[in-house]
């Protein structure tokens, strides 16, 4: 319905927004070339697995050989932030995308039909929303064994509750819309007009959020691997990284950022990834306010 | 009769994104003292902008582009330039001398405050001088009373207020009431002031008949009828007697019987308040109603402007009888008015109506038609005459 | 003629639902108890204000909700309806009544009937500025009923829709935009496009052009009268503007606070009204002629709420001629003369 031109000439008006479309470009270069920036050496079978310059734990400095230094055990931090990145979209799109869908399912249901399914699924979401979702993802992951597919199961397991919320809400607003009526007035079917009419309509917000969410989705996967719950250990995640850097935060008395190098990077990708989908949420969020009116 | 606004050469526009609107286009409109002027138009005709002008209220993208307003004030006879004016000048007018009832009463009163509070608000923006006054009387009657112990207690505090409104009725803007009141404790000691308000609103609301006036202040805009709002919304615009009420569409959402009643609500201001009203509407049956002069207009200029008598039996500009044949009359076809209202971006060069006009001329397409004087009172923008 | 549709005691409550079980403490008694018979290729105008219950009347009649009691019947015969009668004040709930009213009341439908009855019979929205989904094409809006009851399929669909924007008045180049883009008179010619696609046999409209121009008004008003002469439509039309009714409609009903008050010929009911409301709804429209404003009857008060009606005659707290008869029994819609029914102890 917004004319792309005209969404896109305001993305790039702000220059927030266009700071944040930016990074996110960046990174999907970065994602798309990562064989070619940082390649895999010969003989090495799984291009997630951090190529071993050595097997000593004491991180080493940003040479010529290691442009962002090595961490614990002489992994390649360039090579990992690099390949990390595509571990970072392959996370946050698979999770955010199998939250959206089922968001949209158990939302949908809730919010058109009301009645005792409503309350079904609200209890049901209360139930989840329940718990912190730090704890329950780390219990999760803890049954499902380690790895980043434990990950992303405990992570949309957490999420889907807010969503399906959010869906519900904005079916509950548009139900009484009415183009609904006039639709049902049609003959359409229930799941007709779900589909062809609310949704597409309430996808908005969804999409907003999701976008904001992304960076969150990211952190949280960090953060579970940070704990040494996500990915196994040498994966090309960042979060991963830090787990590495975790013993050298702070380094022999005398020279505490000796080791700077081996946190700062992988925090420093975490950082502007999920600053980029933060600014592209918000900007989102402002083209796609309806009340903001264009003419 | 004497001029009360004089508008002259008033060309608003629009810069949106898609380019720019003509909102209105080197308007000339007099309204008269005492008089109801209406302007009538469909939409995109500029009526409601022309009573957002006047006010200085054109919303973002607009921008009043050049002209003049003048307003000749009654009591002063002083004449003002509006469109110049400071920004603090210009809010002492609004509200005050000239004020603006909108079309849906429900979204201009705010729901977090009751009635009274509402239509209180504007006595104490605009007469604060004036309860401080009455005020300071009842304090002084109060204080003159004398006897009895408790009243003895209570006198030092009755002097303290009495200097305080003494100074509000002074100088309203005085510095220590004005500091004082924010003051947590000592704030009470104006409390008199909002007292005196809500009396005067309760009258209010007795003027635009709404019964049981006391009971209906205190009430939430909720809990009022869509007819019974606008009567609210009246009294707060009428609360300071305005020289000018300029209402935009006032009984569009209301039925018709409400209408009835508020037409009849509008026509007895007039005579008892000899204040002028701006009367804006796209209805013809209650402009003939509640008007004493009618101006038509068109995509943004002025097409006709005449007595309502007058312009209702001699219709001359094109524009207005095909409006007039337009009102579906039983017992007769429906006259449509052929084409498509003009395209606010791009409209057609020379008189707007050209494309729709059954006696257009290809005169009409060059130059745009001046206003002239057709009749006593009666001018139209036609090529025609 | 033949009575098209035909509706019988029409009722339609909403209940109000109070306190912390959300029991029904009260109803708003929207529709209560209205009789209406439509003849096939009449233009009915149903008058009244807001509040009066002629939208759900609608909504009801085109079964957008279900009636709460009552009957509606769309085209049946009058031997099954004079069968149902008897049977119904004989009294007996038998199998044969419930087995009759399920095949031929409106009000029972539910489900893939009242999907099918939507072919023979639509409803144009009040707001053309809502009534479209704005994220969709204006063809994709008029083939949405072709598309759901199968009626074309393919090129055919394309094809129809292209008629049909033409017939409105819309041309072919436009098929591809979005409702935002056109005018309101233009999105309710869309929505009139969307109502014909499945070629309905009856159309029911709410107020369709109260948020349009004047001048829009009447080319909208054209347009619909040559659509009913081309396609032999039945309407029935909401309004609330008794000149458009009176210059438009065969026959007209008065609607105040859920029933109907006065029902007749547009001459009739506009020039010689016989209930005090009609009369009073006469007066208070304002004509373009400044001559005649004297004389006017301004009603007192307000349109009570609908949750609370006035006992008896519901207009009798606002009525000139209420007598104590009024504040007890509510009147009945009596015949007075030819074709001229009202609803009042004391017609004028």
């Amino acid at each position: 319905m917004r004319d792309w031109r005209f969404t896109a000439r305001l993305l790039v008006k702000n220059p927030l927004s266009l700071i944040g479309v930016a990074l996110i470009v960046l990174f999907i270069i970065i994602a798309i070339f990562a064989p070619l920036i940082a390649p895999t050496p010969e003989g090495h079978r799984d291009p997630y697995v951090i190529p071993r310059d050595g097997y000593w734990a004491t991180p080493e400095a940003p040479s010529a050989e290691h442009i962002f230094g090595t961490t614990q055990g002489q992994y390649d931090i360039f090579y990992g932030c690099i390949w990390g990145t595509r571990s970072a979209f392959r996370v946050a799109l698979i999770v955010m995308g199998i939250t959206i869908c089922i968001g949209i399912v158990l939302g949908s249901l809730a919010g058109y039909f009301g009645g005792i399914l409503d309350e079904v699924i609200m209890r049901i979401t209360d139930i989840f929303l329940a718990f912190p979702w730090l704890i329950l993802a780390m219990a999760i992951t803890a049954v499902l064994g380690q790895g980043l597919r434990s990950v992303m199961i405990a992570l949309v397991v957490v999420w889907w509750p807010s969503y399906a919320r959010l869906i519900r809400g904005d079916i509950l607003q548009l139900r009484e819309e009415d183009y609904i009526e006039a639709s049902r007035g049609l003959g359409a079917s229930s799941a007709r007009v779900i589909i062809r009419h609310v949704l597409p309509n309430a996808i908005y917000p969804t999409l907003i959020m999701a976008s904001l969410d992304i960076g969150a989705v990211v952190l949280s996967a960090a953060a579970l691997s940070f704990l040494g719950l996500g990915a196994p250990e040498g994966y090309a995640d960042w979060g991963q990284m830090t787990q590495f850097a975790r013993n050298w935060i702070v380094g022999p008395p005398g020279e505490p950022l000796r080791y700077w190098y081996a946190v700062f990077t992988p925090g420093l990708f975490i950082l502007l990834f999920v600053l980029g989908w933060n600014l592209l949420g918000d900007a989102f969020r402002d083209i796609f306010d309806p009340r903001l009116a264009r003419r | 009769m004497k001029d009360l606004i004089r508008i002259r050469d008033l060309t608003v526009r629009f810069y949106t994104y898609e380019g720019v609107v003509h909102a209105i286009d080197d308007l000339d409109l007099d309204i008269r003292q005492g008089e109801t002027l209406g302007i009538v138009g469909e939409t995109g005709s500029g009526k409601t902008m022309t009573a957002l002008a006047i006010l200085r209220l054109i919303p973002y993208p607009g921008k009043i582009e050049s002209g003049s307003i003048v307003f000749c004030d009654k009591d002063s006879g002083a004449e003002t330039e509006l469109l110049k004016l400071r920004e603090d000048r210009m809010r002492s007018i609004r509200g005050n001398k000239i004020s603006m009832v909108f079309q849906e009463p429900g979204a201009a009163l705010n729901p977090v405050y009751t009635i009274g509070d509402q239509i209180s608000e504007v006595f104490l923006l605009h007469r604060r001088q004036e309860l401080g006054c009455r005020a300071r009387e009842r304090v002084d009657n109060l204080l003159s009373d004398g006897g009895g112990l408790v009243a003895g207690l209570r006198r030092p505090f009755w002097r303290w207020q009495r200097r305080i409104y003494d100074k509000i009725a002074e100088e309203p803007q005085a510095l220590e009431p004005r500091l004082l009141s924010h003051v947590p404790l000592f704030r009470r000691l104006l409390w008199r002031l909002p007292d005196e308000a809500n009396l005067l609103t309760v009258d209010m609301l007795k003027d635009v008949e709404i019964p049981d006036p006391v009971r209906v202040a205190a009430q939430y805009p909720h809990q009022l009828s869509g007819g019974m709002k606008q009567r609210a919304v009246i009294a707060m615009a009428l609360a300071c007697s305005p020289e000018l009420l300029m209402a935009d569409e006032p009984t569009t959402s209301l039925d018709v019987t409400i209408q009835a009643q508020m037409l009849e609500l509008f026509r007895r201001i007039k005579v008892d308040r000899g204040a002028s009203v701006l009367f804006v509407t796209h209805n013809l049956g209650v402009a003939a109603e509640v008007c004493d002069r009618v101006a038509v207009m068109y995509a943004g200029r002025l097409c006709e402007v005449a007595g309502v008598e007058e312009l209702f039996l001699h219709p001359s500009h094109p524009y207005t009888k095909a409006l007039l044949d337009a009102v579906p009359m039983p017992g007769r076809e429906l006259q449509t008015i052929p084409g498509a209202l003009a395209d606010a971006l791009n409209p057609p060069p020379g008189c707007r109506f050209y494309p729709r006009c059954p006696s257009a001329t290809p005169l009409c397409q060059q130059e745009r038609p001046k206003l002239k004087m057709l009749a006593k009172d009666h001018m139209v923008a036609c090529y025609l005459f | 003629m033949k009575t098209f549709v035909d509706i019988r005691g029409l009722k339609r409550y909403f209940p109000i639902v109070g306190g912390v079980f959300r029991r029904p403490v009260g109803m708003v008694k929207a529709v209560d108890g209205v009789n209406l018979a439509i003849k096939r290729g009449q233009w009915l105008g149903l008058v009244g204000e807001s509040g009066c219950g002629k939208t759900t009347l609608a909504k009801t009649v085109v079964r957008l909700i279900k009636p709460t009691g009552g009957h509606i019947y769309f085209d049946v015969p009058d031997e099954v309806k004079a069968e149902i009668e008897a049977l119904e004040s004989a009294g007996k709930n038998s199998g044969k009544l419930s087995s009759l009213l399920k095949e031929n009341d409106l009000g029972t439908f539910s489900g893939v009937r009242v999907r099918a009855f939507h072919r023979r019979a639509q409803l144009v929205h009040q707001d053309p500025f809502t009534s479209l989904d704005p994220r969709m094409k204006i063809k994709n809006i008029v083939a949405e009923p072709l598309r759901i009851h199968r009626v074309l399929s393919g090129r055919a669909v394309e094809t129809a829709v292209e008629e049909l924007l033409g017939r409105v008045g819309l041309s072919a180049g436009q098929l591809e935009r979005y409702p935002h883009q056109f005018s309101g008179g233009q999105r309710q010619r869309i929505a009139i496009a969307r109502a014909l696609a499945t070629k309905p046999e009856f159309i029911a409209f709410d107020e369709p052009t109260s948020a349009l121009d004047v001048s829009v008004q009447a080319q909208i008003l054209n347009l619909l009268k040559d659509l009913k002469k081309e396609f032999g439509l039945t309407y029935l039309y909401i309004t609330h503007e008794l000149l458009i009714a009176e210059s438009v409609c065969d026959y007209i009903a008065v609607m105040y606070l859920g029933k109907v008050v006065e029902m007749g010929r547009p001459e009739e009911v506009f020039h010689t009204p016989r209930h005090p409301y009609s009369q009073s709804l006469v007066a208070a429209t304002p004509v373009p002629d400044p001559k005649r404003r004297v004389g006017r009857i301004l009603l007192p008060g307000e349109v009570p709420s609908p949750a609370n009606p006035p006992p008896g005659c519901t207009f009798h707290p606002r009525c000139s001629r209420a007598s104590k008869e009024c504040h007890e029994v509510g009147p009945d819609l009596k015949l007075i003369s030819n074709d001229h029914y009202v609803a009042c102890f004391h017609p004028l």
